[in-house]
């Protein structure tokens, strides 16, 4: 007795439990490569499915081996022999071994690294780790956007609650003219003519009602032969699944590229970047990323030129400001686009610059924006020395004006990965609320 | 003119069920197989890697290698760096295998003769899996084994668990017993001990139970739920043993008993792979040969197309391909090509002996039973045996093959034999050594236990030719022998006289 089982069906992840367990137990090599990765890639690319690399301490399976290398004589057969005679000598390659010996050699090396793909939801898992989000903003990161189910035509096929009475009942109705149906008003008609007939006391054998009964016959077997509703005739309406429809939103970044932005800064730039996008990516369909730079002139640039080229010149933040100012005009409508902003930038600037900033903020960009979020990086000995809000350079003197007016504008400054999230604290305060 | 089976590429549930027929009708009336009945699975891709990194069962306990693995492995098929097996067959009764649904019908059918009737009847009558394996039962105790595995997580944390698993991973190698058949428990008292498991289960459940605030009276105490078999305990160790984790169950001064009982898991998984690692060449060159037989049978009779036998072809032709030594494609001698061509010869010999043959091969050459006897090595050879009695001059003609000595100090390796009449036996003898997995693992034993003063172990490496231990590995296995026995552990490597 054989049985074929069909297998494909059967729940999938039968793995998933060997793969957190192997996640956990190399839980800090993949820290590390994940954050190494992350600074690698796009602002817009860290929730994606992507290869990491890691090394094997704290994964290793250690087996007893044996070291041929080392000691001992050993016997071997190898295939393919060509010209080898009894007592030929063959020179032992200088580093690693040929013939047989090659397997454990290279199994030995691969054993160093170890590269694998982890999922959107597990690189998340890891990036947040260090930004300490609360655990709520986090499910609503990482969270799929919802999808709606959407109205798209007509099938053939469905569930009996899909049906479409009208179409269906129009293919029927075709069907019936088609097929020369007869109504029941025919059928009644002739039952009644028969029994005008039998009440006049017309003979069993008259002529007229026998012709009449056959057509009676006739016209009953035919509507049961032509079907009233035929599964031919049944529609259903069409459903697809589809993202909830949202608006788009623009995010604006913002930065000083000048020299006293070195490596840590940009990185810390760069998390707090992502950290809005990723947000923005939750809540928008579309989103826009732009690229500002500046030093005392701003340019819109791409990614790479944003984070990794360097540019010499002093410091006008306004600049920045305007160029933004001009691109919205240029491209970013407010009837169709919310705008989201976020500068970065160590403080300081051309003096008298500030209150050029303000200006531009509390006239032209405040009002447009939904967000806009500040943050100066310093190193931690500048944190002991600016603990109080009130200190600072002139630009953070000038914002803490603009935060007093407008709800929605946030500043901070930040020293570690950790201190970036509460930068956008009221932002996902307004999310926690909608959701 | 027969129909044949079938016409398309693409396989379907009716298709399978006429070739499986077929091939049942030539595998069990032609070839006379003696098979466990066949219980055949569809599965994907997804499910493939799933076995895979299960070590090919269908059912495993966690952990965490098993999800390296499995990373590993996708990221390779993902990558296209390696395809996938068309198929894999569990040792077990009814003798699962699965098939992959991307393969083409004439791929299914070649899988259905190789795995379902090849390796099948293997497993049923060769003697190594006859003793040392009971597939009948090997389901139930993975199953048994991956609760009890989860349950223990569960009471003592995930941390405790790994740490005795993987130190149990370690020393699989040596958790075989290799000469003697281990002490089995008669089929009643393993009954009886799976009674106990089940009852010890439920009584933990009403151990929860009795957490909740009821004020209920707690019961009396009952002895401990993991309780090791008395029997064992007691005993004084033979000596020298060579299954370490036997020995480390039994006598380790600091293990619980559930940790005993991981021990014990782990040593019959490996106990029971062991006999596949010694029959690699005559399993997968029994298969072989089965699947190359009925595939050709199946064509004389008309049930299988042209086009279908020419895929078979190209696929039969790749999986007994044997690279040369100095190919890039070269990692050893390939085992489905060597057995298969053993067989072949096996099967020539018989049919149309040579001169040579006659010499060699006195008690079957030109005998007409090539069946009996190839059902006969099946049954009570495993590969060194095998490849020690059935390798002709002429297999080895073709392969070409020739024996190499590699004393480590020198700078030349020194090739002692080749295809030729005075190295014909050299070559044989050294080629079935290969094959002997006694002297490929390191033979490692326990020789002595200070079980009262400072409970020092003793263990010895007993060099085969002088060939020491991998330093790395060595001084990497070591933490988890000590962490098993508890205490200092001592580790020589002495010359094997």
């Amino acid at each position: 007795m054989t049985y074929f089982i069909d297998r494909r069906l059967n729940p999938k992840g039968k793995s998933l439990a060997n793969r957190q367990r192997f996640l956990r137990r190399a839980r800090a090599q993949i820290r590390e490569a994940v954050q190494k990765s992350l600074k690698d890639s796009g602002v817009a690319d860290v929730a994606k499915d992507r290869k990491i690399r890691i090394s094997t301490q704290g994964t290793k399976e250690p087996r007893f081996r044996l070291d041929p290398k080392k000691g001992g004589t050993r016997d071997f057969v190898l295939p393919g022999n060509r010209d080898f005679l009894p007592g030929d000598q063959i020179k032992k390659p200088q580093s690693g071994q040929g013939g047989s010996g090659k397997d454990a050699a290279t199994s030995g090396d691969s054993e160093d690294d170890f590269e694998f793909t982890m999922r959107e939801d597990e690189i998340l898992d890891i990036f947040f780790e260090d930004l300490e989000l609360p655990n709520l903003v986090r499910t609503a990161l990482s969270e799929v956007p919802s999808q709606n189910w959407k109205r798209a035509g007509i099938t053939t096929s469905g569930s009996p609650n899909q049906i479409n009475l009208i179409r269906t009942m129009r293919n029927s109705f075709g069907r019936r003219l088609a097929l020369k149906r007869p109504s029941l008003a025919d059928v009644k008609a002739l039952e009644e003519d028969i029994a005008i007939l039998e009440a006049n006391g017309a003979p069993a054998n008259d002529e007229r009602l026998l012709a009449l009964k056959a057509e009676l016959d006739r016209v009953t077997s035919k509507r049961k032969w032509v079907a009233f509703i035929d599964p031919l005739d049944v529609r259903f309406n069409a459903y697809v699944e589809q993202p909830v429809p949202t608006s788009q939103a623009v995010m604006f970044c913002l930065m000083d590229v000048s020299g006293s932005m070195g490596e840590r800064e940009k990185d810390l730039a760069k998390r707090f970047f992502i950290l809005l996008h990723l947000f923005l990516k939750r809540r928008y369909e579309k989103v826009d990323i732009v690229f500002i730079r500046h030093t005392h002139d701003a340019q819109e640039v791409d990614e790479q030129t944003f984070f990794y080229s360097r540019q010499s010149g002093g410091t006008i933040v306004s600049t920045a400001l305007e160029k933004m100012l001009e691109i919205q005009r240029e491209r970013y409508n407010t009837a169709d686009w919310n705008i989201y902003a976020a500068q970065a930038s160590d403080g300081y600037t051309q003096s008298g610059d500030a209150r050029r900033c303000v200006e531009l903020l509390e006239s032209d960009l405040m009002p447009i924006c939904q967000y806009y979020a500040y943050i100066e990086i310093l190193d931690e000995r500048e944190m002991e020395v600016f603990s109080s809000e009130e200190a600072g350079a002139e630009l953070w003197r000038a914002y803490r004006m603009v935060a007093e007016h407008w709800k929605n504008f946030a500043t901070k400054r930040i020293a570690k990965p950790s201190d970036i999230f509460p930068v956008f604290h009221d932002l996902f305060k307004k999310q926690e609320q909608t959701a | 003119m027969t129909e044949p089976l079938f016409n398309e590429s693409e396989w379907s549930f009716q298709a399978l069920d006429r070739v499986l027929k077929a091939v049942e009708e030539i595998a069990l009336e032609d070839l006379k197989l003696d098979v466990y009945p066949n219980q055949i699975e569809i599965i994907s891709t997804e499910q493939m890697l799933d076995a895979y990194s299960s070590m090919g069962m269908p059912l495993m306990y966690h952990h965490w290698s098993f999800g390296k693995l499995f990373a590993r492995e996708e990221g390779l098929y993902r990558a296209g760096h390696i395809g996938l097996a068309y198929e894999m067959v569990i040792n077990s009764d009814p003798c699962i295998s699965y098939l992959m649904e991307e393969n083409s019908m004439t791929m299914q059918t070649i899988v259905i003769a190789h795995a379902a009737f090849g390796h099948n009847h293997f497993f049923k009558n060769n003697y190594l899996f006859q003793q040392w394996t009971t597939a009948e039962s090997i389901l139930d105790y993975l199953a048994f084994a991956k609760r009890y595995i989860a349950a223990c997580e569960e009471r003592y944390g995930h941390t405790d668990v790994e740490a005795v698993l993987d130190s149990a991973h370690a020393l699989m190698d040596q958790g075989v017993f290799r000469y003697r058949r281990p002490p089995r428990p008669s089929r009643e008292r393993v009954l009886e001990k799976q009674r106990r498991r089940v009852a010890h289960a439920e009584e933990d459940y009403n151990e929860l139970w009795r957490t909740l605030p009821q004020g209920a009276e707690p019961p009396p105490p009952k002895h401990d739920i993991w309780e090791f078999d008395e029997d064992d305990i007691g005993s004084t160790p033979k000596l020298p043993e060579e299954n370490l984790l036997y020995f480390l169950e039994k006598y380790s001064p600091t293990l619980k008993s559930w940790q005993r009982e991981l021990l014990r898991i782990v040593r019959h998984l490996a106990q029971y792979f062991y006999p596949q690692r010694q029959t690699k060449v005559m399993n997968e060159g029994a298969a072989t040969f089965v699947h190359h037989y009925i595939m050709y049978a199946l064509y004389e009779k008309g049930l299988l197309t042209e086009g279908s036998i020419f895929e078979f072809l190209a696929s039969h032709t790749a999986v007994v391909f044997q690279p040369n030594f100095d190919d890039p494609r070269y990692s050893g001698i390939n085992p489905y090509a060597l057995g298969f061509a053993i067989m072949t010869d096996m099967k020539r010999i018989c049919e149309a002996p040579t001169e040579e043959d006659r010499a060699w091969f006195p008690s079957f050459a030109g005998s007409a039973g090539w069946r009996e006897l190839l059902k006969d090595a099946w049954a009570n050879y495993r590969d060194e045996s095998f490849v020690e009695q059935y390798l002709s001059p002429k297999v080895m003609r073709d392969l070409r093959l020739f024996a190499l000595v590699d004393p480590a100090e020198a700078p030349a390796v020194t090739v002692s034999a080749i295809h030729n009449e005075p190295g014909y036996r050299r070559v044989r003898s050294t080629l079935a050594r290969q094959y002997d997995i006694g002297e490929a693992d390191a033979n490692i034993q326990v020789v002595g236990a200070n079980l009262r003063g400072n409970r020092k172990l003793f263990l010895q490496h007993r060099m085969h030719r002088g060939t020491p231990l991998h330093v790395g590995m060595k001084t990497q296995v070591m933490p988890h022998i000590e962490r098993l026995w508890g205490h200092d552990v001592a580790l020589e490597e002495v010359v094997e006289e």
